[in-house]
């Protein structure tokens, strides 16, 4: 009999600090494959955000650098720059990304900063216990929306990805989920593109994945799944947001 | 061959990155430090480097860090406020132990502050800056050769002990024009880089971050990170003397005021006073060597600041209290002529002031 | 003939991949792992088909199959 599936050679052997039921650890595979599928582990360097994703640098087996909270684009371009020849990826939360450091999600996008960004939205602030993202859903209650996220105090939830498919300097955008076998292989294809992208040398690639946090949304993994499935797919613009014309070819 | 050249002291700066092998600057504009990311941004291409112009000072001290995580000589340059902006990235790039070349050309503060000369982050300089535990190798060039030796130099340091250098300068050295001597760089010493991080090939993979996972991890690092400091404290304090040795009055000043401080000096003993001038050229490690020669041998000390006295503490530290300390000071901008500092000294020590 | 492995000490009794599996060859069992979870285990390896469902949907990377 063969092995027709476990786990990546992308991936250490360290098991996940996550949560039970936590779909990072799911992301975080995806990640692991497609770094195996386009043999380019030794040729990666891997940006961590600060986050419940924080201590990705041990799971996946390239070369990783830790970053400040929401610096993991700025420091991912230092890297591209020092080493254009080389693949640099960050992975990143939703408050990593689109809250503490999104003048480096715009402007890294802008200038078309050949790299890769995993944006993992779990509309949460998971690390931290539970509160308020920029991503937190109107009505959602969290500990520090503790009556549920109110329009008027604290504004609409952001869609990143959206804004970034705006953008010029960005050659594809995708909104994906991992909530069921169908989808998770839906944001695979999503993520083995992005850095497909950045192999062509063709420009900046994001890739916003939701994820579940049944620990600080008080559910049940398994209806965790459903309530993202539920709640925050009407709400994110999902599937490929942008697919520039030299990406169509790939 | 002479390569003696007028620049500006900005510039002289960005020629000496170039010559010492700086590969990468990230910046973001602010006066007055902002002829140093035009120079480069004209010159750092022609010798096969890149200048970026970050969205912000955060984006650029951490594209610094990135950057230096590869090995590759990397730079950045700002002023007050874009330094503040700068810290936490500063305070990552000392835990990481990143070798990462800083500039400040110190401007007034609080707040936005004005142009003028001043040295009012000393503290911000030489205590932290940044949130933690650390210590940056804070160099104060007070003329132009200066600050093109110190700027080569802070490349090879900040390798030698993968720890941030700082140049700090301020606007009078950063737009003056003075002869400088463009020197051929000295072949920079093999160092060990075996942390770098620049993809795993046929290699174990490495990690470069500052989590500390236990209380026991954490204090072990901060220990190692002591043991380097402490390692710099002993062997890279660095100060200029000048009519120090008969002195029994001494003046303590750095960068601008050093300059000025010099000519007081001479004023001075040209009137029969003994002053000399110990000129900090470290200002972190602070060069507390400087002054045990001179416990128990002078009467007292001025120095000569460009803030509310901050340096005046570590003289203080330095010379155990032994003698009366006092600061001369100018803010804001301003500039204290030679002749006020000496009545100053002479009214604190109550020295004649008969010409000799 | 397909064949369905938990490492059970990457598991952490989610119960995703016994709510996934279509022919119920899952459960969490009564032992425990090094981490105190109640791990998911093999209880109708006959009926499994090697759709790797289980795999796909596990969070740890806790699932081998084998066919
Ligand atoms: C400068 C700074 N501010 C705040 C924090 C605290 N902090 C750590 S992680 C985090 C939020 C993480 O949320 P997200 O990025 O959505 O990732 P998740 O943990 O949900 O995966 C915050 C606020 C920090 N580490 N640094
Ligand atoms: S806190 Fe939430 S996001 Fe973080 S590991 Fe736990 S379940 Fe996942």
């Amino acid at each position: 009999m063969q092995k027709v599936f476990g786990r990546p050679k992308g991936l250490t052997e360290v098991a996940f600090s996550f949560c039970p039921g936590c779909t990072h650890g799911i992301i975080m595979r995806l990640v692991g494959e497609v770094l195996e599928e386009l043999e380019i582990i030794e040729d990666t360097i891997g940006v961590s955000p600060v986050g419940c994703a924080g201590f990705c640098q041990d799971f996946f087996s390239c070369d990783f650098v830790g970053a400040a909270h929401g610096r993991a684009q700025a420091v991912g371009t230092g890297i591209k720059r020092a080493l254009p020849d080389r693949i640099v990826f960050t992975y990143q939360g939703d408050g990593d990304i689109a809250a503490i450091g999104t003048q480096h999600a715009i402007h890294t996008a802008a200038r078309g900063e050949k790299i890769t960004s995993i944006m993992v939205n779990n509309a949460i602030y998971g690390m931290t216990g539970g509160q308020m993202a920029p991503t937190t859903l109107e009505g959602m209650k969290t500990s520090t929306s503790p009556y549920g996220r109110d329009l008027v105090i604290n504004g609409y939830p952001l869609d990143l990805p959206k804004t970034i498919a705006t953008l010029d300097g960005v050659k594809y955008v995708a909104s994906v989920s991992v909530d069921s076998p169908k989808n998770i292989l839906q944001a695979k294809k999503a993520i083995k593109k992005a850095f497909q992208v950045q192999q062509a040398g063709l420009g900046f690639a994001l890739v916003s994945v939701l994820s579940t946090c049944p620990t600080n949304w008080g559910l049940s993994p398994v209806d965790s799944l459903k309530w993202l499935r539920e709640n925050m797919m009407p709400v994110y613009e999902m599937g490929e947001l942008k697919v520039a014309e030299e990406v169509k070819n790939l | 061959m002479s390569n003696r050249v007028l620049m500006k002291g900005n510039e002289i700066i960005g020629e000496a990155a170039i010559r010492a092998g700086c590969k990468l600057f990230f910046g973001y504009p602010i006066t007055p430090s902002t002829e140093i990311i035009e120079y480069l941004a004209k010159n750092l291409p022609k010798a096969g480097g890149t200048v970026l112009q970050a969205e912000d000072e955060i984006g650029a001290i951490n594209m610094c860090y990135g950057a230096a995580c590869t090995g590759t000589r990397v730079m950045t340059a700002s002023s007050s406020p874009g330094i503040s902006l700068k810290q936490e990235g500063i305070s990552y790039c000392a835990a990481a132990e990143l070798p990462v070349v800083l500039v400040n050309v110190n401007r007034t503060g609080p707040g936005l502050g004005g142009l003028g000369p001043t040295q009012s982050d000393y503290f911000q300089s030489t205590k932290g800056g940044g949130h933690g535990d650390y210590r940056l190798i804070v160099l104060a060039p007070s003329k132009a050769q200066e600050l093109y030796d110190f700027t080569l130099e802070a490349f090879d340091l900040a390798e030698k002990y993968r720890n941030p250098v700082l140049i700090l300068t301020d606007g009078f050295l950063g737009q003056m024009m003075e002869p400088v001597e463009l020197k051929e760089k000295p072949t920079s010493p093999e160092v060990d880089k075996s942390w770098v991080v620049d993809g795993a090939r046929g290699r174990e993979k490495r990690i470069i971050a500052s989590y500390s996972l236990t209380n026991e991890i954490g204090e072990a690092n901060n220990l190692r990170w002591e043991a380097k400091f402490n390692g710099i404290k002993e062997k890279e304090q660095r100060w200029e003397e000048f009519y120090a040795d008969d002195a029994e009055y001494l003046l303590v000043s750095y960068g601008t005021t050093g300059r000025i401080s010099k000519s007081v000096v001479l004023n001075a003993r040209k009137k029969g006073i003994k002053l000399g001038l110990i000129r900090p050229i470290t200002l972190w490690p602070f060069p507390e060597k400087a002054f045990i020669p001179y416990k128990n041998k002078i009467k007292g000390i001025v120095t000569v600041e460009l803030n509310t006295g901050q340096m005046i503490e570590d003289v203080k530290l330095a010379m155990d209290c032994c003698v009366p300390i006092y600061l001369y000071r100018r803010q804001g901008g301003m500039l204290p002529t030679e002749t006020e500092i000496l009545e100053f000294l002479e009214k604190q020590f109550k020295l004649s002031t008969e010409e000799v | 003939m397909a064949r369905v492995k938990v490492l059970s000490e990457y598991c952490k009794s989610c119960r995703l991949c016994v709510e996934i599996c279509p022919k119920g060859v899952l459960q969490i069992g009564d032992k425990t792992n090094a981490k105190g979870y109640y791990t998911a285990i093999v209880v109708d390896e006959e009926k499994c088909n090697g759709c790797t469902l289980c795999g796909i949907v596990c969070p740890d990377v806790a699932i081998e199959v084998y066919k």
